[in-house]
C-alpha cells in the first residue's frame, strides 16, 4: 500500500520551467530515434535532398556567383529539409491531443508552454544534425564553406533559427487542425508552394516577371539568400538582417498564438 | 468544510448550443470516493475536467483539497492525479521511462523519480514490461501504466473518468483493487462510471449526472432505495403467457412489474434483496407457474434514471443535446 499512497515527496513549489523544458526535450529525442518516420525526415530524406537535386539539376543549371551548382543549392536544400521536418511537429503535437497526453500534461505543475518550448528544443538538435549531414553529403560531392569559419557558424546559426521559426508554426497548425494527418499536410504545403516559388533551386531572375515580385518576398527566398551569402561570401549585412527580420516576425506571431491554443487545448 | 477533498457550488458550463453543466453542486468529504454516475453526454467529463483545471467553468465555483481551481490552478494540479478517458501514455517511451517523465515534471530528481516508476511498475503489476516500448503493451496495461502516471506524486485527490472502459472483467477487479487500497490508505477519489455495480462497489457517495444537472445524489443504499431497490427478472417457461407470471408476482413489487412479450421477460422492482426469494417461489407455486430463469440484480443506470426522473437516459432529450465531452469534437 505505501507504494502507491506513501514514499513520493511532494515538492510545495512549481517544477521549474527550464527543468521541465529538458524533461519534455529528452522525450522528444527519444522518440526522434525510435520512430521510424521521424528518423527518416532526419536522415534519408537530407541526405536524398542533396543527392537528388544536385545530380537531377546540376547539369542544366547554370547560375551567377557559385562555381557549382551544389555550393549554390545547398541553402536552399537546408531550409527544404528543416521545413519538411518540422512539419512532424504539427502531427506529434496534434497526436498527443488526440490521445489524451496534452490533457495529461496540463494537469501537472508545469508551466504551460514548456511542452512546446521543448518539443522546439529538441527540433534544433535535430536540426543541427540535420544541417551537419547534408554539409557532410555535400561536401563529398563538392560543396565548400567559401566564407570562412565564421560565416559558416552563423550559417547554421540561422538554419536552426528558421527551424525554430517552422517549429512554432507547426505546433500552432497542429494545435489548430487537431488531426494528425491535416497537421502534416497543413505542414508541408506551405513549404512545398514557397519553395518552388523561391530562389532555392533557381535564381529568381529566371522566373516570369509576375512570378518574381513574389518570389522575391517571399521568406524562403529571404532566408536562403542570407544562407548562400554566408557560405558562398558577398555582402551579408542586409541579406541576415532581412532573414533575421523574417523570423523574429514569424515568432513573435507563433508563438504567443501557440501558448494561448495549447492553454485551451481541448476546452472547445 | 476544511477537511473536504472537493466543493463545487453551481458549476455551469456551455459549449456552444450545448449545455453541458447546468449548476452542478457536488461535495466530497477528504477520503472518500465519489462515483459519478452518469449516461454518455451527462457532463461527468467535463465536471472532471473543470476540477482537474483543464476547463474554466462559466460560472460556479469548486475547490479541490482546499484550493480554487480557477484562482490556483498550479497549486491544484500539484496535489492532484488525472487519469482520463484514454489511456494518456507515450507508445514510445517504455513504460518506465513513462512514469520517471512525469515524477520529473512532478519536480522529483532523476534517481527519486525513477525509483517512484520502479516502484508503481510493480505495484501495478507491470514490473515485467517495464523496460519495453508502451507501444507494445496490451489496452489493460496501458491502463494500469496511464492509472500509475496518474499515482505519481501520491496526490491526495485522485480523478478517474470511466477507469474501467475498455477492461475485461479481470482487469476490472484488478483496477478495483488497486482503487480499494487507494482509498484505504487515505486518498480521496473521483470516478466516473456508466455501471451502477462499480459505483456501488467503490464509492461512499453516488451522484447520478443527467444532461448536465445532479439527478439524485446520497450514499449508495439509499440512492438504491430511491431507484426502487433490486430488480427480480423472470422468464416464462415457453409457451406460457409472461403476462400470467407478471400477475402472480406483482403484489411482491415497489412498482408495476414491466412486461417483454415477445421475449416472454417479466422485470420488477423489489426491496429486501434475497430475502425476497421464498415468498417468489411460494406465489409461484400457488399460481402454478413455473419459470426457467429467476435473477435478482441491481438496477441497470438506465432503469434507475426512469425510477429517479420518470423519464429514459437518453430519451429525445438526449438526443437532442449532444454529447458535450471535449472529445466529441476530434
Amino acid at each position: 500500500m505505501t507504494a502507491i499512497t506513501g514514499a513520493a515527496a511532494r515538492p510545495g513549489r512549481a517544477v521549474p520551467a527550464l527543468a521541465s523544458v529538458a524533461v519534455i526535450t529528452g522525450r522528444n529525442l527519444r522518440r526522434l530515434i525510435r520512430v521510424p518516420t521521424l528518423l527518416v525526415f532526419a536522415t534519408v530524406q537530407p541526405v536524398l535532398f542533396v543527392l537528388l537535386f544536385s545530380y537531377a539539376f546540376g547539369g542544366a543549371i547554370r547560375v551567377p556567383g557559385a562555381s557549382r551548382y551544389v555550393d549554390y543549392l545547398l541553402p536552399g536544400i537546408f531550409v527544404l529539409s528543416i521545413g519538411f521536418g518540422a512539419s512532424q511537429t504539427g502531427v506529434a503535437i496534434a497526436e498527443d491531443l488526440a490521445t489524451g497526453m496534452i490533457d495529461r500534461f496540463r494537469s501537472l505543475p508545469i508551466p504551460g508552454a514548456a511542452v512546446l518550448a521543448g518539443r522546439v528544443v529538441a527540433d534544433a538538435l535535430r536540426n543541427l544534425f540535420v544541417v551537419a549531414l547534408m554539409t557532410g553529403t555535400g561536401a563529398a560531392i563538392g560543396f565548400r564553406f567559401h566564407a570562412g569559419p565564421a560565416a559558416a557558424l552563423a550559417a547554421v546559426a540561422l538554419a536552426v533559427a528558421a527551424g525554430a521559426a517552422f517549429s512554432w508554426l507547426n505546433l500552432l497548425l497542429g494545435l489548430a487542425v487537431r488531426d494528425p494527418e491535416s497537421a502534416g499536410l497543413a505542414g508541408l504545403l506551405p513549404v512545398i508552394i514557397l519553395f518552388f516559388t523561391s530562389s532555392a533551386l533557381v535564381p529568381v531572375a529566371t522566373m516570369p516577371g509576375w512570378l518574381q515580385a513574389f518570389a522575391r518576398a517571399n521568406p524562403i527566398t529571404v532566408i536562403t539568400g542570407a544562407l548562400r551569402a554566408l557560405c558562398l561570401g558577398g555582402p551579408t549585412a542586409r541579406p541576415a538582417a532581412e532573414a533575421v527580420a523574417w523570423i523574429l516576425c514569424l515568432l513573435a506571431i507563433t508563438i504567443p498564438a501557440a501558448v494561448v491554443r495549447y492553454r485551451h487545448a481541448a476546452s472547445t | 468544510m476544511a477537511d473536504a477533498a472537493i466543493v463545487a457550488e453551481g458549476l455551469g458550463k456551455r459549449f456552444g448550443p450545448v449545455l453541458a453543466l447546468d449548476g452542478v453542486d457536488l461535495m466530497l468529504a477528504a477520503g472518500g470516493v465519489l462515483g459519478l454516475l452518469g449516461p454518455n453526454g451527462a457532463g461527468k467529463t467535463t465536471l472532471v475536467r473543470i476540477l482537474a483545471t483543464l476547463l474554466r467553468p462559466d460560472r460556479g465555483r469548486a475547490r479541490v483539497a482546499g484550493l480554487d481551481v480557477t484562482g490556483q490552478p498550479q497549486a491544484v494540479r500539484r496535489l492532484i492525479g488525472l487519469s482520463g478517458q484514454y489511456a494518456a501514455v507515450d507508445p514510445f517511451l517504455t513504460g518506465e521511462e513513462n512514469l520517471a517523465m512525469i515524477g520529473r515534471l512532478h519536480g522529483l530528481p532523476r534517481r527519486q523519480a525513477r525509483r517512484r516508476a520502479a516502484e508503481l511498475a510493480g505495484r501495478l503489476g507491470l514490473a515485467g514490461a517495464a523496460g519495453r516500448l508502451a507501444r507494445t503493451y496490451s489496452g489493460g496495461m496501458r491502463r494500469r501504466l496511464d492509472l500509475a502516471a496518474s499515482l505519481l506524486a501520491a496526490p491526495p485527490v485522485l480523478f478517474l473518468d470511466e477507469p474501467t472502459t475498455g477492461l475485461d472483467p479481470h482487469g476490472r477487479l484488478e483496477l478495483w483493487q488497486v482503487l480499494a487500497e487507494l482509498s484505504a490508505g487515505g486518498t480521496s477519489l473521483l470516478l466516473t462510471t456508466q455501471y451502477i455495480e462499480e459505483a456501488e462497489r467503490l464509492a461512499t457517495t453516488i451522484v447520478i449526472l443527467g444532461h448536465g444537472s445532479v439527478i439524485a445524489s446520497g450514499p449508495p443504499g439509499q440512492l438504491r432505495a430511491q431507484a426502487g431497490g433490486d430488480r427480480l427478472e423472470a422468464q416464462a417457461l415457453p409457451g406460457q403467457d409472461p403476462r400470467q407470471l407478471a400477475r402472480a408476482l406483482a403484489p411482491l413489487g415497489t412498482a408495476e412489474p414491466a412486461v417483454d412479450e415477445a421475449a416472454g421477460r417479466v422485470i420488477m422492482p423489489v426491496t429486501g434483496g434475497a430475502g425476497i426469494l421464498p415468498a417468489v417461489a411460494g406465489r409461484l407455486a400457488d399460481a402454478g407457474l413455473g419459470v426457467s430463469e429467476l435473477a435478482l440484480r441491481r438496477p441497470t443506470l438506465e432503469e434507475a434514471f426512469l425510477a429517479l426522473t420518470g423519464q429514459p437516459a437518453s430519451g429525445p432529450a438526449g438526443q437532442a443535446r449532444p454529447a458535450p465531452s471535449a472529445r466529441s469534437a476530434r
